[in-house]
């Protein structure tokens, strides 16, 4: 047997270490005495303040100014109508205010010269853990997986951290706001879209709850294999896995009759009183369909069983990852389900596979007219995001649908692109400047502005980098 | 009985790739008004290479260079040629695991003793441009094992991937890895020495020191039985065989580390006991200690991207490649995963966007840089006459993400070529089809077979 690298490897799981074994965390395995329990809080509190410090981000953040800026002469890709070249975007308070070749200057507009640069809409990533991860290897620093299989009241928006140091390295390539999402279990949380600015969580929140996460089960013995090893692995699988769709069709079950409860006492004070419950209520939008559900399912047959079960429950289904995405196209298209593609830049699930499956999805979604964005599936490298979307056309995509996977798509799929996006008049100023298609690895980003406000283009990287440049 | 459906598409795969490497073995190939881009001489527009028996055999613009007759030409009008990446850091074709996990010192053991020819991943990497590897042991221990330099002949016998005159290697680990910051042993496995960076040292300090008193044995050894007595012989130790050769200067090292400390520590060892780091591997704060790298002689060989996946990462910068490259580090990206192991040139591209190299300097971090920390350089890593035919064309330059590998050589062999790849897999699905559909026959015929014993 080969080793296997994982679809959806993080970096310390890429056979560069005894991690790549597996990692297997077990507690102490001795109950330690009072006195080593002392030195071991005292060490840990260490331990953690240190972390904090390192983890806690000095990068300037916006500043709270929305100016009148207009930057003249650019080549503007407003991704949602023709590219302007020669012209010039004003925008003032956030919003963008004029495009065009003959857009008037206001007086007192800060004017920026866009001779050789281009213009574009913040790139919007669909799928990250920024703000609730810092550091993978260390518990303290992650706030992305839950205890136990079902919680759907694990709200990602609680959680963001404004000062992770990885908001600053991600936002410095173009990249305006992404969906942060927990992981793990079988119901993960919710989800939230945030602009990668803002000193709390509530400035960075632009839609939370943005979506419910299902890890949709999956019948296999080992990851990677289609069907068990043998009769008994084969007996063991099929019992795990009805044991989770039913925990999985119970949730849905309890929380459609505490939705019928909460709305008839809600209509009729008379009505029998019923017990809160968190979880159930977190779940009440989901069930009356004002929360779209996505659902992670990679291969043919769990795709299949995840819109067989959205069927059933009437979800408003997203379905996300979905390697095998090809197989099911019919399906989707049915019902309109849309998909975030991604982590492009990953194996094909199967040894047979065609070497190049994940990176020629996307077109073959395109070709069939189904709604799709491509996310990082990251955290530390989401500044990846375009080369994922780069992949694709590289394999067929049209250039210009691949930056649309990763603006105005998601915008559209989350039901934000009245405000986000793409370069129109009326919408914030989420946008940033570059030398070049910033799907080229060569580009270099210039400027960025966030709801109209001027982005300091510097990070924990940058700052390390001028530091170093300079040792004597 | 069911036949597990990879191994039957294992097979499958491999019989394509020996297909495709034979319809060239035989002849001369030429690639006609390419983008050459040779790495040591500059970029070639319209430009020819002449490969014949397994080398380069003439390199230059359309105009000077003849088409010898009976060639097969390749019209790469358009498209960019570059050499074969060479990838110093892969655990690809290692079969089971890669890490002797069980002794702080497990230099003894080889990871050419593990290899299959049969991992897709080869195929995948081959697909991407990759064409030479160094597979190492994993960072378990202090000191792991001994890695071996093949070539992705993918199809071909495994002996065909060793290279004959590649240096013998060896695996060393600092930081978190070697001591089990972040990991448990499985049940069974007791925990191991060291838990510190200070145990670390130790291991690779005691492990020469012993080195040094066993070759004063067996030179004493030697000296006696010169002058014809008859000593008895020190006891062979295969680890300390190979600390000695480390010693000798007969294997590399290439030190898989992480930050500025335990760099510097290795490299004050290194002084101090008299043997050689060849590679610095992840590397990750070299740029914090990139002159003392230099001044060593030491490479380094980087990630551009990955950060934050443990605490020894948290300073890893994107900009790490420029800062060394410039202080003098020979400094090369490596993938450490099958899956970057696909796209090293675009990691070569990003040190143009994190700290400006120039677009000749980033083309050397990912073939004519490695195959000097390799000390392949007479061979590979460049696009001169004499060296090897690795070569791959590409629908257009390398360093642009839009970019494809249209067709990839090993010794002027076909082993990827994307017109193939395609048409292949029409005859992959049938092939596919038959066989289950065979299988199913089969399985229904033993069925009905039992059935008739039993009526019986």
């Amino acid at each position: 047997m080969v080793r296997r690298t994982f679809c959806h490897p993080e970096p310390a799981q890429r056979g560069e270490g005894p991690v790549a074994n597996g990692a297997t965390s077990v507690p102490h395995e001795t109950d330690p005495s009072p006195s080593s329990r002392l030195r071991m809080t005292a060490f840990l509190a260490l331990a953690l303040a240190a972390l904090q410090l390192s983890a806690q981000s000095v990068i300037l953040n916006n500043n709270g100014k929305k100016p009148t800026v207009a930057i003249r002469n650019a080549m503007i890709v407003p991704v949602t109508a023709p590219v302007c070249n020669n012209c010039t975007i004003v925008f003032s308070e956030g919003k963008i205010t004029a495009i065009g070749a003959n857009a008037a200057v206001p007086g007192g507009a800060v004017v920026i010269d866009g001779t050789g640069l281009r213009v574009y809409p913040g790139m919007i990533d669909s799928g990250t853990h920024i703000g609730l991860s810092e550091v993978d290897s260390v518990p303290g620093t992650n706030d992305v997986t839950e205890l136990g299989d079902l919680n759907p009241n694990a709200f990602a928006a609680v959680a963001v951290n404004p000062h992770s140091n990885l908001i600053p390295v991600t936002r410095i390539n173009g990249i305006t706001s992404v969906v942060t999402k927990p992981d793990g279990g079988i119901v993960s949380g919710q989800s939230a879209l945030i602009q990668l600015s803002g000193w709390t969580p509530k400035e960075m929140v632009i839609k939370s709850p943005l979506a419910l996460h299902i890890n949709f089960p999956r019948l296999r013995t080992a990851s990677f294999d289609e069907q068990p090893q043998d009769e008994e692995a084969e007996k063991e699988a099929r019992k795990s896995y009805s044991e989770q769709l039913d925990k999985l069709r119970d949730l849905f079950r309890d929380a459609n009759a505490y939705a019928k409860a909460a709305s008839a006492r809600m209509k009729d004070v008379n009505v029998k009183r019923y017990d809160r419950d968190v979880m159930l209520e977190s779940m009440v939008p989901v069930v009356q369909g004002q929360v779209p559900v996505i659902i992670h399912a990679n291969l043919e047959r769990d795709i299949r069983a995840a819109i067989k079960f959205a069927d059933e429950e009437k979800i408003k289904m997203i379905l996300a990852d979905a390697d095998d995405v090809a197989r099911v196209i019919p399906d989707l298209k049915k019902r309109d389900i849309p998909v975030i593609l991604g982590p492009i830049l990953s194996l094909p699930p199967r040894e047979d596979d065609p070497y190049d499956l994940v990176f020629t999805n996307a077109q073959k979604l395109n070709e069939a007219g189904i709604r799709f964005a491509i996310q990082s599936d990251d955290a530390h490298n989401a500044r990846n995001l375009p080369y994922h979307a780069a992949m694709c056309a590289a394999f067929g995509l049209p250039k210009d649908v691949a930056l649309k996977a990763i603006t105005i798509y998601p915008a559209q799929i989350f039901g934000v692109a009245d405000r986000i996006g793409s370069l129109e008049v009326g919408k914030r100023a989420d946008l940033f400047i570059s030398d070049g298609d910033p799907l080229e690895i060569t580009t270099n980003v210039k400027r960025v502005f966030i709801d109209g406000e001027d982005i300091p283009m510097d990070s924990y990287q940058t700052l390390l980098y001028k530091k170093f440049s300079q040792r004597p | 009985m069911k036949v597990p459906m990879k191994v039957t598409m294992r097979k499958l795969a491999l019989a394509i790739s020996l297909f495709a490497t034979a319809a060239f073995a035989e002849n001369v190939t030429v690639i006609r008004d390419a983008t050459i881009l040779t790495v040591t001489h500059g970029k070639i527009e319209h430009g020819t290479v002449v490969m014949r028996g397994g080398k380069i055999a003439a390199v230059g613009p359309d105009s000077e260079i003849a088409v010898p007759a009976g060639a097969n030409v390749i019209n790469a009008s358009g498209k960019y040629v570059m050499p074969g990446i060479i990838d110093t850091h892969s655990h690809t074709s290692v079969e089971g695991s890669v890490n002797e996990i069980s002794l702080p010192n497990s230099g003894a053991v080889r990871i050419g003793d593990v290899l299959t020819n049969e991992d897709i991943n080869v195929y995948r990497e081959l697909a991407g441009g990759t064409t030479t590897a160094l597979v190492l042991h994993g960072s378990a221990n202090s000191i792991g094992g001994q890695s071996q330099i093949v070539k992705w002949k993918y199809g071909r016998p495994l002996a065909e991937w060793f290279i004959p005159d590649a240096p013998r290697t060896i695996k060393f680990a600092l930081g978190e890895n070697p001591k089990s910051s972040n990991f448990r042993p499985p049940p069974g496995i007791p925990l191991q020495y060291p838990a510190t960076r200070m145990g670390v040292e130790e291991v690779i300090r005691d492990s020469f020191l012993k080195a040094k008193d066993y070759m004063a044995a067996w030179d004493e050894y030697d000296a006696k039985k010169k002058r014809g007595e008859n000593p008895i012989p020190p006891r062979r130790d295969l680890m300390l065989d190979v600390m000695s050769d480390i010693l000798r200067g007969k294997i590399d090292v290439h030190s898989h580390c992480y930050r500025s400390d335990e760099i510097l520590m290795l490299l004050n060892l290194s002084d101090e006991l008299g043997f050689k780091v060849r590679e610095l591997h992840h590397v990750l704060e070299g740029y914090k200690v990139a002159k003392e790298i230099a001044a060593h002689g030491v490479g380094g060989g980087t990630f551009i991207d990955w950060w934050g996946f443990k605490a020894e990462a948290y300073d890893a910068i994107p900009y790490n490649v420029a800062l060394m490259d410039r202080a003098g580090v020979v400094t090369v990206v490596n993938s450490d995963s099958d899956e970057l192991a696909r796209r090293l040139n675009l990691d070569a591209a990003k040190s143009m966007k994190y700290g400006g190299l120039s677009e000749d300097e980033a083309l050397k971090l990912c073939t004519l840089n490695g195959a000097k920390l390799l000390r392949l350089d007479h061979r590979l890593g460049s696009i001169d006459v004499g060296k090897d035919a690795d070569l791959v064309i590409w629908t257009g330059h390398p360093f642009s993400t839009y970019s494809r590998v249209e067709t990839t050589f090993i010794e002027g062999d076909v082993y990827f070529d994307r017109a193939k790849d395609l048409a292949m897999r029409v005859e992959l699905a049938k092939e596919k089809r038959d066989r289950l559909k065979k299988e199913a026959d089969e399985e229904g015929k033993n069925k009905k077979g039992k059935k008739e014993v039993s009526n019986g």
